[in-house]
């Protein structure tokens, strides 16, 4: 399935990819209406040490252990391939959260659940929106073995 | 009576069971199932329970799988029925209906029950629930009003997840336990004290390093010397896992049912999966209950691809939990020795346990972002050797992974 | 005491749509932007921004514009604000100018003063998306004897040539002066687009000898990255004896620039300033010059066309007709508006000459003495637009060089402060930090998109003017008119009036 990976190598450590997470979330067609003067939550965390930079968001594990932690049935992996969060089952447990391996599985803002990306399909992006919005082509949506 | 034969027999119908269907459906598409299940309820998270007395969660959404489930997985749900007896000679298990079921693979998912403490008078308290099943919470969901006082007999997860859930619900909570602290299970003094200021805040009061001498109906005689005086008792002092299936068969048990990393039991054709089982925690090297829903389901799905003739380990079996109350959240996974990092705020505690060069487990407490990381560590027993732990000290990141690691996390399909 | 110079340009915030998301200050690395934690605003310091608006580009919620400063002496015709602080500048720091980039001043672009030809009626154009339309050519010397061998068969004496699919070629920048990105990204478009990019005098590095089918190597004054191997990559050797944007001057690379990498394409110490003197020093003469040519026509087996670059400046008819002489294969030209990554401003702003004077001159002056056809023209020093190339070629040149376009397509906004090295856009800088904000899958498509662009506008002109092959083109003047031109610009570029039929 095609995937979002992040290219070490070409990644700025910007943040754009983070706002632009967080941004579409809100569903809201004005970036700075969506989100000036708000602490954004993004699913997408860029790590920076010195000169190196990447962003880490879900890796849509073939065997997620996310889903087979969680409680209440509220993660799964669809048919797609995507592993999706369902909001009105999760309880806000955080057990996705302390399995995740890759971190990227955070606290919802609400502090009620857990949230994590889910490549844009749960919104109106089409292609996610960290990708279209990377300066550099450093976080790419594609087909990797 | 006719003996109705199926490929597959699971007895059970939680966690562990859903996660053996979908195991083994996914190596095969057809062989018939049989699901028996003492609760009649449609496969739900147990832990869900607490959230459901809270209002955050109801039946409906509790349901660990989608509606269709059964249906979907060619499943033979068998619900409100017990298994009594199983005969691994000839491959048969005898229902509390009388009915008797042939099979070919067996899974034993009885998980445990709660037992309670022998106190004098403990038959004379007529509001006296546990707190395992939907059904305990439907019943004690019953017996809860805003005028009345309840006790609880237990300051573990399942007696505070309980207080968490009915806080609002009535006048007051008392909680006794023998230990000092309350959780003594997964967390020490500093991070105890920080969840029983935010359980005190809502109104709890807790009675440590106590216990009850004696109960009336009404009242609870503290070693202490001190009286709780409540309407309601919720006894949570422990749980037996459910082993006659397979002891009483011959089967090797311990505290639990003896299982491998493909989750056999001694018995042929059995397997053994979840709450009943014990199993080799890689943290301490010892055979533990890890009596933990993640767990549950790894067993199951192993077992069930097992049982359908694929192939799964499961050798990296560790304690982790995530529980929250109001807000505050801990996060631990691991055994708690070696050396220790500490970082202590005011309302945040964390722990990191080192030694034989690996992470051994860790505490945080209202520190859960991305803590996954540290459990891949402790699961992984990744040598810090390999890892700049000094990052890792601060923060979990993958940036304290090598560049050639992060590539093989972050680059490729996982 | 050093007097305070405002500002030229401002960074103008639009608190309304600013949402602190600090990128801006992330992505500035002459630290303009900064996050004041007490008013959890976003502040900007103007007296540092060089304006090359990577900030303005990156901002999410376009929040943030460059704007001319209004601050200003007073008015004088005589003595503008710039003419001001310059002196303040020099007087502070006892200093040479330094500038990057082409000549910005406002002296008159010939380009925009030509119009071209389009067929009416009895001369039918030609519709380039039904019919064919070659814009494929040759660069080398067309001066080949018909010689057989004993067998009656044709021998073949053509000289070394460079195939291009398209027109246009990229310019000489060196790794040094560009980065390692910026190479990777002109070499790959040239392998896609069937043309050339060129290593200008910092040698070549080890990673690109596999473009070297597509790459012309130069061979300067300092003769940095000089050596076998080097010559024998490329498809072409170019002797660079001059830049227009800095004639009559050598170069002078910061032993800042000078990375460890660079340092060993170059064969020079690392962090030392490499200095290419201003003259070869074996080359006094059009003799000298020859000595050179066949020198590296030797070297490389005589497979390879040698050019011969040099700016534009007062003579340089009669030095191309030297050079034509001296076994050259093509003479490139290049205009004083041509791009530099580092030259004196004074050199730069007022040395050397317009390069389509320079090339009418040229082609003329080669063409009264009947040696045209012994060198292909190339001209660069500002080649803007497909517009340009095609009224280059109509006056003459063969193709263009390409360089502050290519450098516009990777993302250059004309800063003009290549020479700081701290370039945000990753072009002009040798820190890993800088270097990797262009990334070459994404540079080299763009240069690609240019060009390819380009081409398309070209031959929808020549089909305009009803002409199906670029060789046609070269040397048309017919197909070009003046406008606002004197009667003296008019002779010298040797076409007629707007309005002038045959």
């Amino acid at each position: 399935m095609k995937r979002i990976y992040v290219n070490e190598k070409w990644c700025l450590g910007c943040h754009l990819c983070e706002y632009e997470c967080a941004f579409a979330a809100t569903g809201l067609s004005d970036m700075a209406k969506a989100l000036k003067g708000k602490k954004i939550y993004p699913k997408i965390t860029v790590e920076d040490g010195g000169s190196v930079h990447f962003a880490v968001n879900c890796r849509h594990c073939t065997d997620a252990i996310c889903v087979k932690s969680c409680i209440s049935g509220a993660l799964s992996k669809g048919e797609d391939g995507v592993v999706r969060i369902d909001k009105n089952k999760c309880v806000g447990c955080l057990t996705c959260v302390l399995v995740c391996p890759f971190g990227a599985v955070m606290p919802a803002p609400d502090g009620h659940a857990a949230m994590k990306c889910q490549l844009c399909t749960d919104n109106a992006c089409g292609t996610p929106n960290c990708v279209a919005h990377c300066p550099n082509n450093a976080i790419v949506y594609e087909e990797r073995p | 009576m006719k003996t109705q034969i199926f490929r597959y027999v699971i007895v059970g119908n939680s966690t562990a069971a859903a996660a053996a269907i979908e195991g083994i459906r996914e190596t095969d598409g057809e062989g018939s199932i049989a699901v028996v299940g003492e609760e009649k309820h449609f496969v739900y998270g147990r832990p869900l329970i607490s959230y459901y007395l809270l209002g955050a969660t109801d039946a409906e959404r509790m349901r660990y799988r989608p509606a269709d489930f059964y249906e979907k997985m060619k499943v033979n749900a068998m619900l409100g029925v017990r298994a009594e007896k199983t005969d691994p000679a000839k491959k048969m298990v005898r229902l509390s209906d009388g009915k008797v079921l042939g099979y070919e693979k067996l899974l034993v998912a009885t998980g445990s029950r709660p037992f309670d403490p022998p106190v004098k008078g403990i038959e004379s308290v007529k509001e006296r629930f546990h707190f395992m099943t939907m059904d305990d919470a439907l019943a004690l969901e019953k017996a809860l009003s805003p005028e009345k006082r309840v006790l609880i007999i237990g300051a573990g997860l399942i007696g505070l997840k309980c207080l968490e859930g009915i806080a609002a619900r009535v006048k007051s909570v008392a909680v006794v336990d023998m230990a000092g602290r309350i959780l003594p299970s997964i967390l020490d003094e500093y991070g105890a004290a920080i969840v029983q200021r935010t359980l005190e805040e809502k109104g709890a009061e807790f009675y440590l390093s106590d216990s009850v001498a004696e109960l009336e109906s009404d009242a609870a005689h503290l070693q202490s010397g001190k009286t709780v005086p409540f309407d309601i008792l919720v006894v949570a002092v422990g749980v037996r896992p459910n082993t006659e299936l397979v002891k009483d068969a011959g089967g090797e048990t311990g505290r639990g049912i003896a299982v491998d990393e493909r989750s056999r039991t001694s018995l042929p054709d059995v397997y053994a999966a979840g709450d009943c089982t014990e199993c080799f925690d890689v943290t301490s090297g010892q055979r533990k209950i890890l009596a933990l829903l993640p767990n549950a389901y790894l067993q199951g799905h192993c077992a069930g691809v097992n049982m359908a003739g694929g192939e799964e380990v499961f050798d990296n079996a560790a304690p982790f939990n995530s529980i929250g109350f109001f807000g505050t959240h801990v996060l631990t996974a691991g055994s708690y020795s070696g050396e220790r990092y500490v970082e202590k705020g005011d309302n945040a505690y964390k722990v990191l346990f080192t030694a034989d060069g690996v992470l051994k487990g860790f505490i945080l407490v209202n520190l859960p972002e991305r803590a996954g990381i540290y459990t891949s560590l402790v699961r992984g027993r990744t040598p810090l050797a390999e890892v700049d732990f000094s990052l890792l000290e601060r923060a979990p990141e993958l940036m304290a992974f090598s560049a050639g690691a992060r590539r093989e996390k972050l680059a490729r399909e996982v | 005491m050093n007097i305070y110079i405002q500002p030229d340009y401002e960074v103008v915030r639009n608190s309304d749509q600013c949402i602190a998301c600090r990128v801006c200050e992330r992505q500035c690395a002459n630290g303009v932007h900064s996050f004041d934690p007490d008013t959890g605003k976003m502040k900007a310091d103007s007296t540092r921004c060089v304006n090359c608006h990577r900030c303005v580009c990156l901002c999410p919620t376009h929040a943030l514009k460059i704007v001319k400063s209004d601050d200003t002496y007073k008015i004088n015709a005589n003595w503008d604000n710039q003419t001001v602080n310059e002196v303040y500048r020099q007087a502070n720091t006892g200093g040479v100018l330094l500038s990057s980039m082409g000549n910005p001043k406002p002296f008159p672009v010939f380009w925009d003063k030509m119009l071209v030809n389009a067929s009416q009626v009895t001369n039918p154009p030609i519709d380039p998306l039904r019919e064919p339309m070659e814009t494929r050519l040759w660069l080398g010397k067309r001066t080949a004897k018909v010689e057989r061998d004993e067998k009656g068969r044709l021998k073949n004496t053509l000289a070394p040539q460079l195939k291009l699919d398209v027109p246009i070629l990229f310019s000489a920048m060196s790794y040094g002066s560009i980065s390692y990105n910026a190479h990777e990204s002109l070499a790959r478009a040239a392998e896609e687009l069937g043309t050339y990019y060129n290593t200008g005098e910092g040698g070549l590095h080890r990673d690109f000898y596999r473009y070297g089918k597509n790459t012309i190597v130069q061979v300067a004054s300092g003769r940095f990255g000089v050596h076998k191997d080097y010559l024998e990559a490329a498809a072409a050797v170019e002797i660079k004896m001059g830049q227009g944007a800095k004639p009559g001057i050598g170069g002078h690379l910061p032993g800042a620039k000078i990375s460890a990498d660079v340092s060993e394409t170059r064969m020079i110490p690392q962090g030392v300033d490499a200095i290419s003197p201003a003259p070869h020093h074996d080359i006094y003469s059009i003799e000298d010059l020859r000595q050179l040519v066949y020198s590296l026509k030797e070297a490389t087996e005589y497979k390879k066309p040698v050019i011969v670059k040099i700016a534009a400046v007062h003579n340089a008819a009669a030095i191309a007709s030297g050079i034509a002489r001296s076994g050259a294969d093509i003479i490139a030209i290049d205009g004083y508006r041509g791009g530099t990554g580092a030259a004196p401003t004074r050199i730069r702003d007022n040395v050397g000459i317009p390069i389509e004077l320079a090339l009418a001159q040229v082609d003329e002056r080669l063409r009264q003495e009947g040696i045209r056809d012994e060198v292909s023209i190339l001209v660069g020093g500002s080649v803007r637009s497909s517009a340009d190339v095609v009224k280059a070629i109509a006056l003459g040149a063969d193709a263009c060089y390409i360089g502050t376009a290519a450098l516009l397509a990777l993302g250059c906004h004309l800063c003009r402060s290549c020479h700081t090295g701290k370039c945000n856009w990753g072009i002009a800088t040798q820190e890993p930090e800088l270097v990797k904000r262009l990334n070459p899958d994404v540079g080299y498509k763009r240069l690609v998109n240019l060009v390819t662009a380009w081409n398309h506008e070209i031959q929808e002109m020549m089909g305009g003017m009803g002409i199906n092959s670029i060789e046609a083109l070269r040397g048309n003047r017919l197909m070009l008119r003046g406008i606002g031109l004197t009667d003296t610009e008019l002779r010298l570029l040797g076409i007629r009036y707007a309005g002038e039929s045959l």
